[in-house]
Formats: C-alpha cells, sequence, structure tokens
C-alpha cells in the first residue's frame, strides 16, 4: 500500500474509451496456440495427423482410380489393373452411372419421368413461402431456381426416350402443356413475391394435392374431390365462427368435411370421371423406389406430423382430462414401440381393421404410420419448448384478453418453437432417415431396396461400397440442408438479445 | 398531496370484493376480504411479503381463481364463464413485476397485438393508439427495437404503455418497480403518478411508500391473507392504529 491509494481523490476527467492492445496475429502464433501449446497438445496433434496420414493414404488410391464408364464389376477391375497396376484398389462408380435411374425413381415408367421431377422442383416452390416467410430477395431467388430447374429438368426427364414399354405415356403434349402451366404458375409467384403479396400460399396449400395427381396419375376428380372436403371445412367454419365460436365452428365443419370424405367424395368423383374423364397415366404404388419414395414418405411425413405433434403437445397441457389422457396415451404408446413394429402394421394389420372392401394404398398407410411416429416424438420436443417459457407470458397474454387459441398462436408457440428447433430438425433428419425401413415391409426403399436389385444383377454382383456411398452421400446432402436451414431459422428468429 | 386531493374520486363503483376467500390446496391464502374501490381512487396495497397482496389483485383479473364470494368488476361478476372472464380482462391492465413484454415482438407489435385481436381495433388505428401512448411514457423513439435492447426501465414504461393500449378503465399494478434499479425506479413511478393525475382507477401493490404518499387516496395493509387496516395515506402512515401494522412501517421506515 503506498500513500497514494489513501489520499483522497477526486476525477476531474473522465476516462475516454481506447481500443484494446492488439494481439500479434500471425500463422506461427496461431499455430503455438493451437496445436503445440504444451508437450501433451504436441502429442496429440502429431498422433492426430498420423491417423489422418494412415486413413487417408488407403483410401485415396481407392477415391483416384474410381471407374466411370464400364457394363460391369470385372470390366471395371481391368480398367483399373490396366491403369494402376495389378492389385490396385479402386472404386466402380460405372454402377451408379449405369443405375442412377432406379436409385431415383425405382420403377416408376421411363416415359413418365417428367411428373415426379416437376413435383418434385415445384416442391421447392411451395415451401418457399413458408420457409422463406417475408424474405422477398430469399423468395426471388429460390422462384427463379426453381423456374430454371423445372424448365431444363423436366425438359430432359420428357425427352428420356420411352422406352419398349410404350403403352405407359402420356399423350405427347400432356408435357409440354404442364411445363408451360408450371412456368406460368412461378412467374406468377415472382410476380405476387416483388408485389410483397401474402397470397403465395395458396401455391403450398394446393400442393400437396397436385404432388398427389402428378406422382400417382389417374383422374383429375380425385385430388380435386379430396380439396372440396377442405372446401367445405373453410365455408362451414367462415359461416359458423360468429355464432358459435372457433372451436364449435371448426369441430363442425371437420364432421361436414368428413362425411364428404367417407361417403360422398368417392360416389361423385367416380361419376364426374365418367361425366368428364381427364386425368394423367395411373401409376401404381409398387412402381414406386429410391429417393422419389424416400422423398415423398419423408416430405409428407414432416409437413403432417409438425402441426399433429404441437396439437398433441398443447392436449398434453391442457386441463380437460380426457383430452389429456388421451394425448399422453397415444404419445406414450407411439414412442414405447418401434417403428418397425408400426410398419408391420401398416402393411398387415391395418388391413384387418379398415371395413372391408378397403384398399387402402400401403404407401399411403406407411405415411400415417411415420407421421403419427414423428408426431408422438414432436410433441415432447414441443412439450420441452413450452415449458421453457415463463409463466409471465401465459400471465400477460391472459391479461390482455387474449384467448386461449390467440395466446398459443401469438404468443406462446412462436417462442416455444423458436426454442425447439434444433430439436424438432433433428427429429425431422431422423424421420427422413428412418424412411429406409419401409424396406420391411416390401418398399423399394434406396438404401437396401434398390441396392439390393442392382446387387443381384449378374453383372453387378460383389459391388459393395459404391451404391452405399451414393444413396448415403444424398442422404447427407438432404440432412446437412435440413441442418444448415435450421441454423439459419434460429439466427433470423434471434430477437432476444441475451 | 396537494395533487392526490385535485384527483377525481366518483361514487360509482368500480370493484367490489365481498366474503372472498382462496386456498391454495389446504393453505389459506386469502380470508373474508371485503372491499370495494370506486371509479378514480387510487390504492396501494402493502404488506410482508406471503401476505396475499400480489394474490388479491391478480383475482381482479381472474389469473387467480377464488374459491368462495364475490367479485365484481365493472358490473361483470367473474365466474368460472369465460365470457366474463375475457370481458373484465379486456376492460382490467396489468403490469407485472418482472415486465413480461413478449420477447419475439417489438415493442409496437408489444402493443397492437391485443388491440387489433381483441378490441379488433384496424392495423393502423392501434399503431397511431400505441405510439401516443409510447410517446406518452416517453419511449416512441424505441418502437421498432424488441424489449431485449431496452433497459429495466424502458421495458416496464412500455408494459404500462401495452396495458394503456387497451384503452382499460381499471390498472392493476403487481410490484411495477421491484425488479428494478433505483435508477429506474423514479422514471416507472413518474408514468404512474401521471396515470393517476388522469383519474385512472388504479391498484397498486408496492413497497414505495413515498409514491402511497403522494398518490394514493387509500392504503391496504395486509398481513396473513387479511385486510389488517386501512386508511388515507397520512394517517395510515403517521397513525397506524394496529401493532402489527406499526411493526411493518418501522421495519419499512426505520433505516
Amino acid at each position: 500500500m503506498t500513500d497514494a491509494t489513501h489520499k483522497p481523490f477526486v476525477r476531474t476527467q473522465m476516462l475516454q474509451p481506447s481500443a484494446p492492445p492488439l494481439r500479434e496475429a500471425g500463422v506461427v502464433r496461431w499455430l503455438r496456440e493451437n496445436l503445440f501449446s504444451s508437450w501433451f497438445n504436441t502429442i496429440l496433434t502429431l498422433a492426430g495427423v498420423a491417423v489422418i496420414w494412415l486413413l487417408v493414404s488407403s483410401a485415396l488410391p481407392w477415391w483416384l482410380n474410381g471407374v466411370w464408364t464400364a457394363g460391369s464389376l470385372s470390366e471395371c477391375r481391368e480398367i483399373i489393373a490396366a491403369s494402376a497396376g495389378e492389385g490396385a484398389s479402386g472404386a466402380c462408380w460405372a454402377v451408379v452411372n449405369e443405375r442412377w435411374n432406379q436409385f431415383i425413381f425405382g420403377f416408376y415408367p421411363v416415359g413418365l419421368w417428367w411428373r415426379p421431377t416437376l413435383a418434385f422442383a415445384l416442391l421447392f416452390a411451395a415451401m418457399g413461402p413458408v420457409l422463406f416467410a417475408g424474405q422477398k430477395r430469399a423468395m426471388l431467388i429460390l422462384l427463379g431456381s426453381v423456374a430454371a430447374l423445372v424448365l431444363v429438368l423436366v425438359t430432359l426427364a420428357a425427352s428420356a426416350v420411352p422406352n419398349e414399354v410404350a403403352k405407359v405415356t402420356d399423350a405427347p403434349f400432356v408435357w409440354k402443356l404442364a411445363l408451360a402451366l408450371a412456368l406460368l404458375t412461378l412467374g406468377a409467384m415472382i410476380v405476387l413475391t416483388v408485389m410483397g403479396s401474402g397470397k403465395l400460399l395458396w401455391f403450398t396449400g394446393l400442393y400437396p394435392a397436385l404432388c398427389f395427381w402428378l406422382l400417382w396419375g389417374g383422374p383429375i376428380w380425385v385430388p380435386v374431390g379430396a380439396l372440396f372436403g377442405f372446401v367445405l371445412l373453410a365455408g362451414v367454419y367462415a359461416a359458423l365462427v360468429k355464432r358459435a365460436g372457433p372451436g364449435l365452428a371448426a369441430g363442425l365443419g371437420l364432421i361436414v368435411a368428413l362425411v364428404w370424405w367417407l361417403f360422398l367424395d368417392v360416389p361423385v368423383t367416380v361419376a364426374l370421371n365418367e361425366a368428364i374423364p381427364f386425368g394423367l397415366t395411373a401409376v401404381q404404388s409398387d412402381q414406386f423406389g429410391g429417393f422419389l419414395l424416400a422423398i415423398t414418405i419423408g416430405v409428407t411425413a414432416i409437413t403432417f406430423s409438425l402441426p399433429i405433434g404441437i396439437l398433441l403437445a398443447l392436449g398434453r397441457q391442457s386441463d380437460m382430462l380426457i383430452v389429456k389422457t388421451l394425448c399422453v396415451g397415444f404419445i406414450e404408446f407411439i414412442r414405447g414401440v418401434p417403428l418397425i413394429t408400426l410398419l408391420f402394421t401398416a402393411s398387415l394389420l391395418l388391413q384387418y381393421f379398415l371395413p372391408p372392401g378397403t384398399n387402402f394404398d400401403i404407401i399411403l398407410r406407411v405415411i400415417i404410420l411415420v407421421t403419427l411416429f414423428a408426431a408422438a416424438y414432436l410433441a415432447e420436443v414441443i412439450r420441452g419448448g413450452l415449458a421453457a417459457l415463463p409463466r409471465g407470458q401465459y400471465e400477460a397474454a391472459d391479461a390482455l384478453g387474449l384467448d386461449y387459441w390467440q395466446a398459443q398462436r401469438f404468443i406462446i408457440l412462436p417462442q416455444a418453437l423458436k426454442v425447439s428447433i434444433p430439436a424438432i430438425v433433428s427429429t425431422f433428419i431422423g424421420l427422413f432417415k428412418d424412411t429406409t425401413l419401409v424396406a420391411f415391409v416390401g418398399l423399394m426403399d434406396p438404401l437396401k431396396g434398390v441396392t439390393q436389385i442392382v446387387r443381384a444383377d449378374i453383372n453387378w454382383k460383389g459391388i459393395y461400397w459404391e451404391p452405399y456411398i451414393f444413396v448415403g452421400a444424398i442422404f447427407f446432402v438432404i440432412c446437412f440442408g435440413m441442418s444448415r436451414y435450421s441454423m439459419y431459422l434460429e439466427r433470423k428468429l434471434k430477437t432476444d438479445h441475451r | 398531496m396537494a395533487e392526490a386531493q385535485k384527483m377525481q374520486i366518483s361514487d360509482e363503483v368500480a370493484i367490489r370484493i365481498a366474503g372472498m376467500n382462496k386456498w391454495y390446496g389446504q393453505f389459506h391464502v386469502l380470508r373474508d376480504i371485503d372491499m370495494t374501490v370506486n371509479r378514480g381512487e387510487r390504492i396501494v396495497i402493502c404488506g410482508p411479503s406471503g401476505s396475499g397482496k400480489s394474490t388479491l389483485i391478480r383475482c381482479i383479473n381472474r389469473l387467480e381463481e377464488h374459491q368462495q364470494g364475490q367479485i365484481v368488476v365493472d358490473g361483470t361478476e367473474l365466474t368460472s364463464d369465460l365470457k366474463n372472464i375475457d370481458k373484465v380482462r379486456s376492460e382490467v391492465g396489468m403490469v407485472f413485476q418482472h415486465f413480461n413484454l413478449f420477447p419475439h415482438l417489438t415493442i409496437l407489435e408489444n402493443c397492437t397485438l391485443a388491440p387489433i385481436w381483441v378490441r379488433k381495433v384496424p392495423k393502423r388505428e392501434a399503431e397511431e393508439t400505441a405510439m401516443h401512448f409510447l410517446q406518452k411514457v416517453k419511449i416512441p423513439e424505441q418502437a421498432h427495437k424488441y424489449p431485449g435492447q431496452l433497459s429495466g426501465g424502458q421495458q416496464q414504461r412500455v408494459a404500462i404503455a401495452r396495458s394503456l393500449c387497451m384503452k382499460p378503465r381499471i390498472m392493476l399494478f403487481d410490484e411495477p418497480t421491484s425488479a428494478l434499479d433505483p435508477e429506474m425506479i423514479k422514471e416507472v413511478l413518474d408514468t404512474m403518478i401521471a396515470l393517476a393525475e388522469e383519474g385512472m382507477t388504479m391498484l397498486c401493490v408496492t413497497h414505495e411508500m413515498g409514491f402511497a404518499q403522494a398518490v394514493a387516496n387509500r392504503v391496504i395493509f395486509m398481513d396473513q391473507g387479511q385486510i389488517v387496516e386501512q386508511n388515507e395515506p397520512r394517517e395510515f402512515f403517521n397513525n397506524p392504529r394496529s401493532d402489527r401494522t406499526k411493526l411493518f412501517l418501522s421495519q419499512i421506515l426505520g433505516h
């Protein structure tokens, strides 16, 4: 202690903020700090480098000697032996080159490839208004890319020569008409985006029916009939909501819609189709396969499991005993049973429970079960988000006079879902990868189903790594994309400035 | 205190509570509460922690349910009827200890949400009202920020503005300054005083005895879930009658 510290002291001038001291920068310093800071760290670094070297040196030749054009595995090996010497290892990507179409489309008729292709491209246009709500620039870039994608891919797919099975095509003008309509729709969406209109969501709402029609074909009246059920629901709701309140109006609307779907839909659509037959060539579910199948199941299940999961989570928190018990029972039952059990249920048992004579499509059954499975997990994830909200948020919403659904919609769910984004997207990624399990009920998933067929070919017998790496890479790209999107969304929604 | 006299108190009854009891499980939190609040009254409720003062004002907009007795707010009795509850809540504003702003909405959106969806006010009009009240609490320039970017005192003033946007006839304050730094308490109290001067009916749970002396026309002291003493502020502070009140005042004013 010096005297100075005890002297009375008055500051006459406040200190100005100054910049922090400059650290010496440079590669050497970085290396020293991060890799060689202590003898232990140095050993770890050297060991790590050795492991990486070992891995790379053993795998690199295999990748470098890859062969892309060959008719069979033995031809591959001959080419590798000729170019890299006897006994050298090498990848035989020729199998991917020759059979990629099966990995993508399964046994979907070649002449109709343009339909799933178009559906896939439009999927992004349909997701855009939801994924990039209010982001004009992102939407324009997305819609522009989709338009370009539609133009290129659909033309390519449609010009894939319809092979000997000429019967399984639509009339030749159909794809051109569809292409024109799709581009027109995308153009209209771009105009709407520029105008800043919220009407784009209409396309998102119509897309499931459109996608169904493109994929399975058949008379146009089937998707129109299904959509009409929703029109009825909305109509009844709008007519009654003033007098009966939102809950009752929605309930009655749902009953009317169910009556339509269960009893009236089929006879009406059949009659309409007889009167005005118009449609695309029908494709059976057993012709679906590969990523067409995985994406169909995955996207549908993801889309529908989120709202169901939200309702289950809210139901689980409900004060109403019956609602709560049903939700808890459902969630715990579904989570307590392996997905494969549910898939077997879908493929075998569901038929027994349904009224005799109904033939429920196998893909539809699988989608329903996968959706319910994911919904149960999501419900728990979202419940975690709900629990993370302080009670004060509920109280403030109540004190302002917001009713239950308004409070959920504007206050509670936006915050609870935001907290749960990482876990929700994890569930989605898990769900998408689980679609490969449909192999167990005889559907042709890309990983087991298609690969097995390819490897059963006499030309490719004995091939092992290449198809799996190919399929794995596509899965990785899709799942990594979802993961990055979730991080983007978290950044975009970060408003708490903590 | 001179201003306090200026503020008009009408004969019209705003809140009537009669024989009200509340239990948390076996615990008897509120016992035989009887009180009447006239329009224009400014009531400060004080008492030791756990005395049930917060619970009492939370019963007035049914954030807490009472099990016995009657609460009538603006002529509407609070029962389990949701319509009545929503009606009362839209007439009664509430300010919380921890502000409870909605962190995912901007200040302006915080203020316009309820008017738009509960009162069905057009968006533009709701925004004008919101800006008017934000002006009043002296932070119009923060309208497009998020709550997390504001100081505690600013957040609490936004919370007051948010309540006012619903054009309530009664305001409840639940320890509005307890979570604030001393420097920020004043700005919030000034806002509340301005509100009182306009004749708003106010019930305020607070330990700010200076505020009570300056603004309140009645102070209610609670202990163990019952009203122990009530009086006009000068009498209450200078001539407390019950021993419990004397002890409480000596502890709170003693230092």
